[in-house]
């Protein structure tokens, strides 16, 4: 029960994107087409659990024995600046076709505060390993949400007219700010 | 190097390319930690800090660090100065440090900060880097507090925790997240057209 | 500077131990203000909703239903009179994170006052705990109850108390923390007070005839 409590609660009520402002830097940035919208969502989702779960291990098993939870923030932005290297080296080795579809965005995932953000979240928020992973994964289908609504409403916004000054960045925001809203309407779903 | 020019430099983070309203660069934090004025500003304190300090050292280092790993090598700058700013504000101003929470060592992966490091700190001498670090975070900070007074003024009638009109009349949508957005999306469209003329 | 094996090693190892002298240093500067400022914090808080006292007890620990250890500190003031115990205590049903309070109860269970040491609600809504519940207009003040008179629930939940407007689920969270808080304060008082009857016959009638 739990982890349906959690699931909802991060893709919905607490999306990372519109109610956590993570991660929206790739929100804004690859959410001009759907086809790019789905491949970044996928490579997220992919790096995002691995990194939660390496991240966790690490500061269960070194940082917390050792009592030396300051460097928590090197060693999480090293350890996912890594991870994304051999990732992108693997894939690129067993699957050539899942290199062609996630390779660009992975060098982009390294500064996509979205992951960092969550592995820090899970040891703020004391969650066991499994708890993490279901957080970490639920968090990243919300990612994935926000990101192809919103690509599919700037592929529309795309062939509107606009005034001058709103054309690009601005109109986008004032689109995820009604989006936010939206989704402002699952609030209470979970208590 | 003629004084004009460095004041180039230092004025070309706040208005020319200003990292938020120009750059479109850090959105996270931006949205994030605006819910009011003082939290803007204090955020976009700390982010200069951070800039001014890792590029000052990448700077000082760019002959050092061999090019295959320049990447890590300034990540692990960033990330040292940041764990300072983190530490030196749990331990004197406790209450900012609980309201900003996990932006602060979220500052590590602020796009402005190793954007900087790469594309001027490691070309560039000590004075240069520093100037620019300081006006870009600058550029950060006066951006931040502007939306976060835009922000709390239409949410809550204050401004800095002093209030302006009574708070019942006020939008409460903009302090929450739809608000940051909105707010933030009319704000880089003023900027746009100001900066056209 | 061209890249070989060697020299990337170096440097980066370089850096790196630069980076652990620096952290290392300024962990150890600023570890005693850190705690200072916790402690000062969480003292601050005692004062704020115990009235006057002299001195108070270690912390005794108390379990609740929610299946959280609650911090029970009992205040005692001249000729050691027991003047009511602040408790701190905690919710995880808010909106974002767990909200921490402390609440001081008198020697009767009346709720001194509250603080709130922790909260992430929604700004503007479930942040107003910090004030709400002590301000005197309708049903919103909780001051100067008793938690096992009153009935501490929001009015949607059959309660006596008026949520916050707009913030239910905050307010109910906040008002669990606070029934915890009681819960714990009444064991302990039980707890204590009995032992001490056996102990020194007497004290217990004097710590209740001490009114503040």
């Amino acid at each position: 029960m739990t982890f349906i409590l959690i699931f909802i609660s991060a893709v919905f009520v607490n999306n990372i994107v519109l109610s956590q402002f993570l991660g929206i830097c790739p929100f804004l940035g690859v959410s001009k087409k759907i086809e790019t919208a789905l491949g970044m969502s996928g490579a997220v989702a992919f790096v995002m659990t691995i990194a939660t779960i390496i991240t966790y291990i690490v500061q269960k098993a070194i940082l917390e024995p050792f009592d030396i939870t300051f460097l928590q923030t090197i060693t999480f932005i090293l350890i996912i600046a890594a991870l994304v290297q051999m990732v992108e080296i693997v894939i690129k080795k067993i699957s050539p076709a899942l290199y062609q579809a996630l390779g660009v965005f992975l060098p982009l995932i390294t500064t996509n505060c979205a992951i960092l953000g969550v592995a820090i979240l899970v040891t703020q928020k004391d969650m066991n390993l499994l708890e993490s992973v279901i957080y970490a994964i639920s968090t990243a289908i919300g990612f994935g949400l926000a990101l192809i609504l919103f690509a599919g409403i700037r592929e529309q916004l795309s062939m509107t007219k606009l005034p001058k000054g709103m054309e690009g960045t601005a109109i986008a925001l004032v689109t995820a700010g009604l989006l936010a809203m939206a989704f402002m309407g699952f609030t209470g779903i979970v208590k | 190097m003629s004084r004009k020019s460095n004041l180039k430099i230092f004025l070309n983070g706040i208005i020319k390319e200003n990292p938020i309203f120009v750059l479109v660069l850090g959105i996270c934090p931006t949205l994030a930690t605006t819910s009011s004025a003082i939290n803007g500003m204090s955020m976009g304190l700390a982010t200069t800090f951070v800039l001014l300090g890792s590029n000052v050292v990448v700077s000082l280092l760019k002959n050092l660090i061999p090019d295959k790993v320049r990447i890590p090598a300034f990540v692990v700058v960033i990330a040292t100065f940041v764990t300072v700013v983190e530490m030196v504000m749990e331990a004197y101003v406790p209450a900012l440090f609980e309201s900003l929470g996990i932006f602060i060592p979220l500052i590590v992966v602020n796009c402005i900060v190793l954007g900087r490091a790469e594309a001027f700190a490691s070309k560039n001498n000590l004075g240069k880097s520093a100037l620019d670090g300081l006006g870009m975070g600058l550029g950060f900070t006066f951006a931040l507090t502007l939306l976060g007074i835009i922000r709390e003024f239409l949410g809550t009638g204050k401004a800095f925790g002093i209030t302006l009109f009574n708070e019942e009349y006020g939008m409460l949508l903009f302090v929450l997240a739809p608000g940051a957005f909105i707010a933030l999306g009319y704000l880089i469209a003023v900027m746009n057209k100001l900066q056209r003329k | 500077m061209q890249s070989n094996f060697k020299n990337m090693v170096f440097s980066l190892s370089l850096i790196a131990v630069f980076a652990a002298v620096t952290l290392a240093s300024v962990y150890a500067l600023t570890k005693e203000p850190i705690s200072a400022s916790k402690q000062a914090k969480q003292q601050n808080a005692i004062r704020e909703v115990l009235p006057l006292f002299e001195y108070l007890d270690e912390a005794e620990r108390v379990g609740v239903s929610s299946g959280d250890t609650l911090l029970v500190y009992r205040a005692y003031g001249k000729d050691e009179k027991f003047v009511g115990a602040a408790v701190e205590t905690v919710s995880h049903t808010g909106y974002s994170g767990d909200i921490r309070l402390m609440v001081g109860f008198d020697t009767e269970g009346v709720i001194v006052n509250y603080s709130v040491l922790e909260q992430r609600e929604t700004p503007g809504l479930g942040t107003k705990m910090v004030d709400w519940f002590k301000t005197e207009t309708k049903n919103q003040n909780i001051l100067g109850k008793n938690p096992s008179k009153d009935k501490f629930a929001v009015k949607k939940d059959g309660g006596d108390i008026d949520a916050i407007t707009a913030a239910t689920i905050s307010s109910r969270a906040f008002l669990e923390a606070v029934q915890n808080a009681y819960f714990a304060y009444s064991n302990n008082k039980d707890a204590v007070s009995g032992a001490t009857t056996v102990v020194t016959s007497g004290t217990a009638e004097n710590q209740t005839s001490d009114k503040r």
